[in-house]
Formats: C-alpha cells, sequence, structure tokens
C-alpha cells in the first residue's frame, strides 16, 4: 500500500532551491580531503609495480632508507609481520565464488601494474615520491592476460592459483531450458556480438586520506575521499586493520566526485592508517591522477553475445545472454554483484519478455579491478536490451520506436513481475516515451532523414528505453542474494532546544547535493524554514549508523528514513501540544508548523515552541521522556525503478566519420522530485558520462599489460566542446512503497545515454548495411564502418 | 635543496615565503599560505581545477615553479568575492547550479572570470571553446555554460 503523499501543496518539497552548500563550494573554503592538514603530519607515496604480472624476488628498500627526509619504507611482508588482519574484503558471495586473499601490500607477486610494492613515508610528498625510484625490486616476468575472454580461454599462468582457469564465478539467471525452447517456437532468431570497454571513473579529486593514530588511546581518525564513511570503518577494522570499531572515525570531507570510484576499501588507504599506526603520527597519502587510473576501479569491461528471439508480429518471446565479465586482478567488494544480479536482472529492459536467460563468467585479468560505475550492471544490461531491440526492429524491417512500444509493460501491469526475477514498483512507459518522441519531432525527424539521405546526407536518430533498479537495497532480499551487508540506511532527526533542526543521516554526498534536498524533506514534514534544518553527513563520530551513497539510494533510502524519522518527530511533538492545549491528540491539527485544536484556531502551538518545551519537560505528557528526536532505521521493501527515454540526433560527415550530435533530449521519471534543479544536474551530468563511454572513452591495455590511457590527455573525459546543450523533461510516476515516493535519480541518464547514442550513429548508418558499432565509437570506426579504406 | 626566498602578492596581500626551486605555484598556494580553493586534479595541465590567474592572464598553477613568479600578482578564487558577497559569477553559478561536487569549480571560475574580462557576446559555442581547458566530470558543462552566458547578459542573478 502506498504511504506515500499527495504533494501538491508542499512549501519546499518540489521547489527548484539554490543549494545550500554551494557558498563554500565557490569561494574556495570548503575542506576536501587534500586541504586537511595536521602538525607533525607526514607524507605517504607507494610503490606500485613495473609489470601486469610476475613474481617479486626480492625488493630493496635500503637506498630509499637512506634518502634524506625518509622516515620509513614498508613492504608487504612488514604488513604481514605486524599481525593485522591484511585483507580487503568481497561483501558479496556467490556460489562457488573463489576468494583469494586482497592484501594490503603485495607480497609474493604482483598482478597488475597499479599493484603496491611498498610505501615510503618521508618529510614531504616530493621526497616520497623521489624515494620511490631508489627501491630495487627484482622481478621475475610472468605471462598476462587483459581480456576477460582470454583470461578464460588461453592457457596463461592464472592470475591466482586458486582459480586456474581464472574463473571467480560461473553465474546463471533463468531456466535456460525453458528459454530456448521459447527460442525455437519463435519466428526469428536474432543475435549481436557485444563488447562494453572498461570505463575509468574520473572523479576530478584523485583519492585521498589522512591517517591520525592516538597512540595512547588506540583510537584512530582517518579523513578519506569516501561515498560511505560507514562501510570503511567496519571495513578498516574487520577486514585491513583489526582496530575496533568503535575506535575508528572515518570523516568524509567534501569529497569531489565518486561515480562508484569511492564506495570501495582499497588498499591505500588502509596502509596510510597502518603507517600512521607504526608512526605515531598523522600521514597523508593523495593518489597521483596517474595512480587515480591504475588503481582507481574500473567499471563494465564485458564481451557479450546476445540473443532474442522475436514474431512477425513484433513481439519479443525471448533474451538469452552470454557474458564474459572482466573482474581485474583482485575481488574489490562489489565486483560479484555488479555483472550478476545488477545486470542480468534488468536484461527485460521496459519490455513485457516472457523468457530471459542470463550467463556471466566472471573472469580474473590481470587489470586493475572492476567494481561499480555509476550505472553499474543496470547501465551494462540495459545497453543489450537496448542493442538487441535496434537489431530486432532492423530484422522485422519495423521503426525501432514503433518496435519498443510495442513491446513496453503496459501501465496497468504494475508492480510487474519479470523473468528477470525483479518486480519493477511503478511505471507508465509510453508517456515517457511519447513525451521524448513529441519533444524531438521523431515524426518529422524520420522524413528529414530520408530527404537528406537522397542528397548523400546521413542523419541518425537513436531511441533509448531504459529502467533501473535503485534504492538498493532491501537487506533480507540482498541477504539472499549473497550480501554480506545490509541495504538500510539511518537517519537521526532531532529537534535542538531553540527550535533548530538537526538531520544526521548515514549517506554521504559527492556533489549530489544532499544538504538541500534533505533539508527539503525534513523542512516539509515539520514545517519549519528550510534555513532551520542542518545536514550532517560523512562524519562516523557525528552519525552512529549509515550505509553510504551509491546505487541511487540516497533520495529514497536515506530521504526515506529522514522523511520517517521527521513524521515521528512531529508525532511525539503533536502529543506534547496535545498535553499542554488540553486537548487529546486526534484532535490536534498540524499545518505549516503550527499545531492546532481542530475547531479552535486560536489554541494552537508552532512546532519549534513545542520542541523548546520538549527540552524543558516541565509539562509533558505523563510517561513521556524530554528531548525531541528519532533514530530511523528505513529498510525498503523493495527496490525503486526509476525509467525513461532518451533520444539523440547525429550527423554523420561521410568523409571522415565524425559524428556531429545534433540534439540530446532526456524524459526521465525518477518519482517525486524534490529538488527540480538539482534532478537537472544529476540528469546531465548522466548524459555527459553516458555519451562520454559511447563516443570518447575506454581504458586501452597494451600488448606489455600496461594502461596506455593513464593521464588526462590520452583517456578522454569530455570537454565542453564534446557535448551539446541537453533537453531535459520528467514525467512523475511515484514510487508506490517509497515514504516520499521517490525512485532516485543518479544513474538514470548515465545507463540510457550510451545506448541512444549507439543507437542513433547505427541508424545514421543504416544504408551502409551497419547494425552494430561497438562502443567508443569513433570517427576510425564510423569511417571504416562506412567503407573507409576498403 | 636549497630553499629560495620569494615574494608574491595573493588577492591583494604580500607574501615572502621560502620554497624550494621545485615548489609548485599551486603547492606554494596551498601548502605554505593555506590558499587551498585551487585543486590539483591531474599534475599535467589536464584538468585545470587548479587554475589561478597570474598578472592577468589565467594560468595552470601546477605547470609554474613558484621561484618563476617572484614578485607576481596572484589571484584565487579566494579573491573573487567582496565584503562576503559572491561576485555575479559566483552567484549564478548557484543560481544555474553550475557546480556539484565543486572540486573543478574554484579554476571554472578564474578561467570563466578571466575570460568574462573581454568577452562581447559570444555564442555558447564560444563559452564552450573558452572553458575547454577546465574539466568538469559532474555537470556536463550545460549549466555552467548557462551560469557564464547568465552573467553576460544580467550581471548578478535578477530573479531573487
Amino acid at each position: 500500500m502506498s504511504d506515500a503523499e499527495d504533494r501538491s501543496d508542499k512549501r519546499v518539497f518540489g521547489k527548484a532551491i539554490k543549494r545550500n552548500e554551494d557558498i563554500p563550494l565557490l569561494t574556495g573554503s570548503a575542506t576536501y580531503t587534500d586541504d586537511v592538514m595536521l602538525r607533525e603530519m607526514v607524507h605517504l607515496a607507494i610503490r606500485r609495480s613495473d609489470h601486469a604480472h610476475a613474481t617479486i624476488v626480492d625488493i630493496d628498500t635500503s637506498e630509499a632508507e637512506a634518502m634524506d627526509g625518509v622516515i620509513a619504507v614498508y613492504t608487504g611482508e612488514d604488513v604481514v609481520e605486524s599481525g593485522v588482519p591484511n585483507t580487503i574484503p568481497t561483501a558479496w558471495m556467490l556460489p562457488g565464488l573463489v576468494t583469494p586473499q586482497y592484501r594490503m601490500l603485495a607480497v609474493d607477486k604482483v598482478r597488475h601494474e597499479g599493484d603496491g610494492i611498498a610505501a615510503v613515508v618521508a618529510e614531504t610528498p616530493e621526497k616520497a615520491r623521489d624515494a620511490l625510484d631508489a627501491i630495487e625490486v627484482t622481478y621475475e616476468k610472468l605471462e598476462h592476460v587483459t581480456d576477460p575472454v582470454d583470461a578464460v580461454e588461453s592457457d596463461v599462468p592464472p592470475v591466482h592459483d586458486e582459480a586456474a582457469d581464472n574463473v571467480a564465478f560461473d553465474f546463471e539467471l533463468g531456466e535456460k531450458d525453458v528459454v530456448d525452447e521459447a527460442f525455437e517456437a519463435a519466428d526469428h532468431v536474432v543475435s549481436v556480438d557485444l563488447r562494453q570497454p572498461r570505463i575509468i571513473p574520473n572523479a576530478m579529486e584523485p583519492r585521498a586520506a589522512v591517517a591520525d593514530w592516538d597512540r595512547g588511546t588506540e583510537e584512530l581518525r582517518i579523513w578519506m575521499t569516501s561515498q560511505n564513511p560507514h562501510l570503511h570503518r567496519m571495513l578498516l577494522s574487520a577486514g585491513t586493520l583489526g582496530v575496533p570499531e568503535n575506535k575508528i572515525q572515518v570523516i568524509a570531507p567534501e569529497v569531489g566526485g565518486g561515480f562508484g570510484s569511492k564506495i570501495y576499501h582499497y588498499p591505500d588507504e588502509a596502509v596510510t592508517a597502518w603507517c600512521s599506526m607504526q608512526l605515531g603520527r598523522p600521514v597523508k597519502w593523495k593518489a597521483s591522477r596517474m595512480e587515480a587510473y591504475v588503481t582507481d576501479c574500473h567499471g563494465r569491461d564485458h564481451t557479450t553475445t546476445a540473443e532474442i528471439a522475436v514474431n512477425d508480429d513484433g513481439t519479443v518471446q525471448g533474451v538469452r545472454v552470454e557474458t564474459y565479465a572482466g573482474l581485474g586482478a583482485q575481488l574489490s567488494q562489489f565486483a560479484t554483484a555488479t555483472p550478476s544480479y545488477l545486470y542480468s536482472t534488468i536484461l527485460s529492459g521496459e519490455y513485457a519478455i516472457p523468457a530471459i536467460y542470463c550467463r556471466v563468467i566472471g573472469a580474473f585479468t590481470n587489470t586493475t579491478p572492476v567494481d561499480a560505475y555509476r550505472g553499474a550492471g543496470r547501465a551494462e544490461g540495459i545497453y543489450v536490451i537496448e542493442r538487441l531491440m535496434d537489431v530486432a526492429a532492423r530484422e522485422l524491417d519495423m521503426d525501432p520506436a514503433e518496435f519498443r512500444r510495442r513491446n513496453l509493460i503496459p501501465a496497468d501491469q504494475f508492480p510487474y513481475q519479470t523473468a528477470a526475477a525483479v518486480i519493477y514498483d511503478s511505471g507508465e512507459y509510453e508517456r515517457a516515451m511519447d513525451t521524448a518522441l513529441e519533444h524531438i519531432g521523431y515524426d518529422d525527424l524520420r522524413e528529414r532523414q530520408k530527404a537528406l539521405r537522397e542528397e548523400g546526407r546521413y542523419l541518425g536518430i537513436g531511441v533509448g528505453n531504459f529502467v533501473e533498479s535503485a534504492g538498493l537495497s532491501p537487506s533480507g532480499l540482498a541477504g539472499d542474494l549473497g550480501a554480506q551487508a545490509g541495504g538500510w540506511e539511518s537517519s537521526i532527526v532531532r529537534f535542538d532546544s531553540t527550535g533548530t533542526v538537526t538531520v544526521l543521516v548515514g549517506t554521504a554526498d559527492q556533489g549530489q547535493g544532499h544538504r538541500t534536498t534533505f533539508a527539503q524533506i525534513a523542512a516539509e514534514e515539520l514545517g519549519v524554514d528550510i534555513d532551520a534544518v542542518n545536514v550532517v553527513e560523512g562524519d562516523t563520530d557525528q552519525i552512529p549508523q549509515g550505509m553510504g551513497t551509491y546505487g541511487s539510494r540516497s533520495a529514497s533510502v536515506g530521504g526515506g528514513a529522514i522523511a520517517r524519522g521527521a513524521r515521528d518527530v512531529r508525532e511525539k511533538a503533536r502529543e506534547i501540544a496535545a498535553h499542554q492545549l488540553e486537548a487529546s491528540v486526534e484532535d490536534i491539527g498540524f499545518d505549516d508548523g503550527e499545531f492546532h485544536v481542530v475547531g479552535a484556531p486560536d489554541r494552537s502551538m508552532h512546532i519549534q515552541a513545542v520542541a523548546a518545551q520538549a527540552y524543558l519537560g516541565h509539562n509533558l505528557p505523563e510517561e513521556m521522556d524530554p528531548g525531541l528526536e528519532s533514530t530511523n532505521f528505513y529498510d525498503p521493501e523493495n527496490f525503486t525503478f526509476p525509467f525513461g527515454t532518451h533520444v539523440a540526433v547525429v550527423e554523420i560527415d561521410p568523409e571522415t566519420g565524425a559524428i556531429d550530435l545534433e540534439r540530446y533530449v532526456a524524459v526521465d521519471d525518477c518519482g517525486e522530485i524534490i529538488n527540480p534543479l538539482i534532478v537537472e544536474g544529476q540528469v546531465h551530468g548522466g548524459i555527459a558520462q553516458g555519451i562520454g563511454a559511447a563516443l570518447y572513452e575506454g581504458a586501452v591495455y597494451d600488448d606489455d599489460g600496461h594502461l596506455t590511457t593513464r593521464r588526462m590527455d590520452e583517456y578522454a573525459v569530455p570537454h565542453a566542446t564534446y557535448l551539446p546543450d541537453f533537453e531535459t523533461e520528467n514525467t512523475v510516476t511515484p514510487s508506490p512503497h517509497n515514504p516520499i515516493g521517490v525512485k532516485g535519480v543518479g544513474e538514470s541518464a548515465t545507463i540510457a545515454a550510451a545506448p541512444t547514442i549507439v543507437s542513433a550513429v547505427v541508424d545514421a548508418l543504416e544504408p551502409f548495411g551497419v547494425t552494430h558499432l561497438d562502443m567508443p565509437i569513433t570517427p576510425e570506426r564510423v569511417w571504416r564502418a562506412m567503407g573507409g579504406g576498403d | 635543496m636549497s630553499k629560495q626566498e620569494i615574494t608574491l602578492s595573493v588577492n591583494g596581500a604580500t607574501h615572502e615565503l621560502h620554497v624550494e626551486p621545485r615548489t609548485l605555484l599551486v603547492t606554494a598556494l596551498r601548502e605554505e599560505l593555506g590558499y587551498t580553493g585551487a585543486n590539483v586534479g591531474c599534475e599535467t595541465a589536464r584538468c585545470g581545477a587548479c587554475t589561478v590567474r597570474v598578472n592577468g592572464d589565467a594560468i595552470k598553477s601546477c605547470m609554474q615553479f613558484a621561484v618563476q613568479l617572484d614578485g607576481a600578482e596572484i589571484e584565487t578564487v579566494e579573491g573573487l568575492a567582496e565584503d562576503g558577497n559572491l561576485a555575479p559569477l559566483q552567484a549564478q553559478f548557484q543560481a544555474h547550479h553550475g557546480l556539484q561536487c565543486g572540486f573543478c569549480t574554484p579554476g571554472m571560475l578564474m578561467t570563466a572570470d578571466t575570460y568574462l574580462k573581454d568577452a562581447e557576446n559570444p555564442s555558447r559555442e564560444e563559452i564552450r571553446e573558452a572553458i575547454e581547458g577546465n574539466l568538469c566530470r559532474c555537470t556536463g558543462y550545460h549549466n555552467i555554460v548557462d551560469a557564464i552566458e547568465a552573467t553576460l547578459t544580467e550581471g548578478a542573478p535578477t530573479n531573487e
């Protein structure tokens, strides 16, 4: 049953309020981790592997130790000898999963070129980096593998002895026999081979940590670039350092973008803390951009064969998918969940598909670990189904928009159980699709395309429908599937005695504007001015519990926890007001912050005055404790399922293959909108990253296993000139199970944009018989597809 | 390494400091003088997060040694607001939601502020070209272009 409320009369919820976090960011006074400077602080630099795969024969640190300003040099053996647990854990188990120990510094061999071998602590960052080159490492090189299919099918020495064939897991979703039967009965079967390259997240702020170990109290305080400080607290305690959880304070100050890359517990931050524990001094580590490229978890890296079964009437009968997913050299926390459950369970897209089967082989490779990057799993899955919809439409000679429309899940079918094991909460897919097609003038564009083709000009129109499982996640369901953590979020909503409101919440902003949107939620529920609300995130000593920000969860799960907490506070306040106004609770109305006796509007009390009474405690209902706050753990009953339709128009230059992205229209439905300004910003940024993946980005390894895209002039993060203006609209289909009806919007546009762009380029190339091109679609790929160079 | 004494004027205040010859301007500003607004995002002059103004020109402060700039007039993001009030450009960035994580923002503002001193009726494409040396991974640039355009056409936001 819905407990979402009608919000037509809301005061601040739903309003385009300017962000209250902006002033420090605009004036240079904001504190990022690298801005934390402590007395007696020393600096850590990490020596990384020179090879993709090699046995470590010897490490000679003597020269480095003798250098000016060097305080200490440590190797992996030193960490082992210190007796700390030294394990970066896997946070999601799958049947048969191989879990080799992932250590803070390598001891026996190096498995990718980002592997840390030794740690240098020096008086300045420059001196620490100088000493790295003086560490003599003797290797025995081993054959390496960077491609997930090669990793399984060739006989190179395994990345880990525990997985002789490099297979970490072999995952299945769906009943293969049933799906095979659907394929046999269908009129057409079309297949497509897809390569989704590695994406490097490229948050503008490189990862960093400042650790301060107090030898007297044996307490660790660590500032770090974290999307989830409480998870980091837990993993530092139970995984790497063994320091009791109640003696660790993790602070995530301003965080300069994450996009997934700052979810994980990496070795480097643990080494920073460990060095502080050895020396009893504050230690700072900051990744150089090149280190970020080889150590921040990459995303995607899928090689897929996908098939779709369709009938002559244009209805989809089944989808069958086999994917090799590169996991990199070690298992990052969610590396197993991302290409398995987050991927396979979204393969139905927006469509009513009776039979779905998916097999995923997760492969170790001698590369940077792969984990969730914006859109994680859902982006890869939606890409697969949307490419299939295009190739099937082409097979049936149907318009790709019309073919999609024919297979949409109808609005009256929700909640909808897909053949991919999830229940979509709500959706009006055709409304969003119509909005997008009307906005861009789809029918006219098709006419224009036809006319231009007569002139030898190649216009392409791409349509991308998407649905996303957001709001990670119902704890019980996640636990059944192997999660080693819960999916709830926690808030404390507190009236202070002077009438201001403090909201403590376990999510952690990296640019999403939580301090504004969460204040809007609390202000709405409590009837106070938004300026009276202070939202606090990112400090485990202030906020007792939390799960963090990823998977488009903060608005729905964090916001849900805040709304529920605020309602609890409001109801306690109502009881106090009833007591002091000498009326029964049932007779107390609440309007715009004012409690009043129904039928006697002059008998009223503002909620902020009630707060003061709650802390005075002089005149409270019998057996009521003083104070006015609520601790809330909100565990959602289902995922939320944002959706929408994006449309792109491109024109191809037949001489050069250059792609001119003429227009981009995004219609997103993220349920209720808390702040349209911020929703639009999330959509813009998401589109940019999706376009980046489709046209520009992608990690490239050379034959020696070295990452060649390791600087910002080698890896094409889109510049302002690479992107068009964006045209955005929203439809609103509330989530029926979320306390405030929201679905989340952080990842939607990234998921939608890549398939939309690929669809547009391939559509432009229809006269050349092109049915698919892999990302990134560079001008060269287009030019070759048009017969250039033949 | 022997240190050299230099003088830098930062946002109108004169500072004397001792730096190694290899100390970068951004390091001197951040570590020696506490102007942490300029951020280090790439160390290769590609991201622009460290952009400051030196003698009137927007430059990437990770690409200059502090000793090269002895006596220079430096302006940083900390100097844009006056008397605690946001400059029109800053206010437009807020009004148009032209920032998210804020890490690129100090550099983006210094590039845009320098550009605005001479810009006359630029197209949106020209504004994009003006900021192409500053990367932003969050916004997709659309709202940054809006904010710069609005600063040119209306100065400070008028819709408040």
